[in-house]
């Protein structure tokens, strides 16, 4: 995949108008993680209901385009959802959602997201995390 | 004579590869150089040829390996205009701060005392203070940049006025490219008498060096940014200095004689270098000293600095592209760092290497200065002696392409 074909449209579209991008008031569940390599930080807060429903699901932090879009996705895909829908979400599933193809650095943008996701799912849950998140 | 960096360039194999299918434009050698030729077949000979433990051995190949070594040194101490006895042998820079960190400053200092350094350093000179500070409560002072990217000179003198405990700077900024007024920094220092160390990462490899001129009580500098091998790097020292600290790490050839009930380091310059060294990297580094000076450091930064101002004057003609750092290229080193419009660095660097043009991004392992620039990372291309104008054009092609792509 060629970078026209990684920055199209929907990509950038994400990364300048990101949704879902702020902090949720009241939120019971929240991580914070950083790609050291690169300097990517995302912060994730959640609002998780009784029925273990996302009622609603904030980002922020600092990144590249792929980070971000990837970030703004996941929370788009993940807002009234069942948590186990996020904890059952794959890498692959994520990279299908951003439509691209990444190779091995610029995989570590797209997935920060996610990992700050699930981290934070995994505290609200009281698990051990069960992912290799490298 | 100005240097020809076509014919330079031949003495490098790897520019010749191809990255993504088109020729590579290598512009990071600020984070590490490309490897001449020459050092990469001496580290192959020595290895074929010579290669024995050192100071250990009395059999020929030890005493080959010892010599090469030994030698390596001698040529090393003289291309910065140092005594043998006080260049040591250390992985890299960030090692060297460290050994001084704790082998110099550690036993000088009482808590309250404040350690100076500027706003502009690298993690290697920031993370090893804020250690001294967790274990001795020493607290950090940092003198400010100004807007255009210099040191404000007046807080400079105001804050060593108060007679720091110690005073490490950089000479040339790893972001900004500033070049530092070191001699002046390290004479005001002197006036009160606070000792000095300079990281010359970024100097060593691309300017003269001559640490008495400077008189710098410490100077450390990396192997691997100036044609060298990774892994050996150097600590300068003023002998009375060394001779006073206590060692860094302990084990052999750091040693005079070991008992059951204690110790006697060794001499200088061995006292600080602990356990079977990085020989071929001493050797290396001689064979990269030999080559930069067989092409001449005034040659070397003379050609840096045509090609930082060639570069400067195309990259401001970008419209929406920030550089950050000094506007005259006289006060600047071989790098320049930006940013394009809202293409964050990572973005611009992957539609760059698609190009085959090698660039870094991120924060440069500089987080405070990046922040303090009030972005989240910033782009840099850095040059060397085999940088061309046409590098530069093949950068400017590749990111007005990073703007299309991004619709700027």
């Amino acid at each position: 995949m060629n970078t026209e074909q990684l920055y199209q449209e929907v990509i950038l579209d994400h990364y300048r108008r990101p949704k879902n991008f702020g902090t949720v008031e009241k939120a019971n569940a929240t991580f914070k993680d950083s790609n050291p390599s690169c300097g990517d930080i995302i912060e994730m807060t959640f609002l998780i209901d009784k029925q273990n429903i996302i009622q609603d699901i904030k980002f922020t932090g600092k990144g590249c385009a792929i980070s971000t879009a990837s970030a703004s996705m996941l929370t788009q895909h993940l807002k009234g959802k069942p948590l186990n829908t996020l904890t059952s979400l794959t890498k692959q599933d994520l990279l299908d959602m951003l439509g691209v193809e990444l190779s091995g650095i610029r995989m570590k943008c797209a997935l920060l997201s996610l990992k700050v996701a699930k981290m934070a799912a995994y505290n609200y849950l009281g698990e051990q995390p069960h992912d290799d998140f490298e | 004579m100005a240097i020809n960096p076509i014919s330079i360039r031949k003495d490098f194999p790897i520019l010749k590869r191809k990255i993504h299918n088109k020729q590579l434009v290598y512009l990071d050698s600020a984070a590490s150089s490309e490897k001449p030729l020459i050092v990469i077949k001496t580290i192959e000979e020595f290895y074929k040829q010579h290669y024995a433990n050192v100071h250990r051995g009395l059999h020929t190949l030890s005493d080959e390996a010892t010599t090469l070594y030994e030698d390596a040194r001698k040529r090393i101490a003289m291309f910065i205009n140092a005594d043998v006895k006080e260049t040591i042998f250390v992985r890299n820079a960030t090692e060297g701060i460290n050994l001084v960190a704790r082998s110099f400053v550690a036993s000088r200092v009482k808590k309250g005392d404040v350690i100076l350094l500027t706003e502009m350093e690298h993690h290697a000179n920031i993370v090893p203070w804020h250690m001294l500070s967790q274990a001795k409560g020493v607290k950090l002072q940092f003198i400010p940049v100004t807007k255009e990217g210099i040191l404000d000179l007046k807080k400079a003198e105001t804050y060593l006025s108060k007679k720091p405990a110690f005073f490490s700077f950089t000479s040339i900024s790893n972001v900004l490219g500033t070049i530092n007024p070191a001699k002046e920094l390290i004479k005001l220092a002197h006036k009160y008498h606070v000792p000095v160390l300079v990281d010359a990462c970024q100097s060593v490899p691309h300017r003269t060096t001559d640490v008495k001129d400077l008189d710098c009580d410490f100077l450390v500098f990396s192997s691997h940014k100036m044609c060298g091998p990774s892994g050996i790097g150097i600590l300068y020292g003023k002998k009375h200095h060394l001779e006073s600290m206590t060692p860094f790490l302990g084990g052999g050839d750091m040693i005079k004689d070991v008992r059951y009930s204690g110790f006697t380091p060794n001499d200088l310059p061995w006292k600080f270098e602990a356990g079977t060294p990085n020989i071929e990297g001493a050797v290396g580094l001689g064979a990269a000293v030999d080559y930069l000076s067989k092409v001449g450091m005034n040659e070397i930064e003379e050609h840096i600095h045509t090609i930082t101002s060639y570069a400067l004057t195309h990259l401001k003609k970008i419209k929406k592209l920030v550089i950050y750092g000094p506007s005259n290229s006289k006060l600047r080193g071989g790098l320049i760092s930006f940013n394009l419009g809202d293409i964050h660095s990572h973005d611009l660097t992957t539609i760059l290497d698609e190009e085959g043009v090698a660039i870094r991004s991120g924060h440069h392992c500089a987080q405070p200065i990046v922040d303090k620039l009030n972005v989240p990372s910033v782009a840099r291309m850095s040059f060397y002696l085999y940088t061309t104008k046409q590098d530069i054009d093949r950068a400017i092609k590749a990111l007005h392409k990073a703007k299309r792509i991004f619709k700027l």
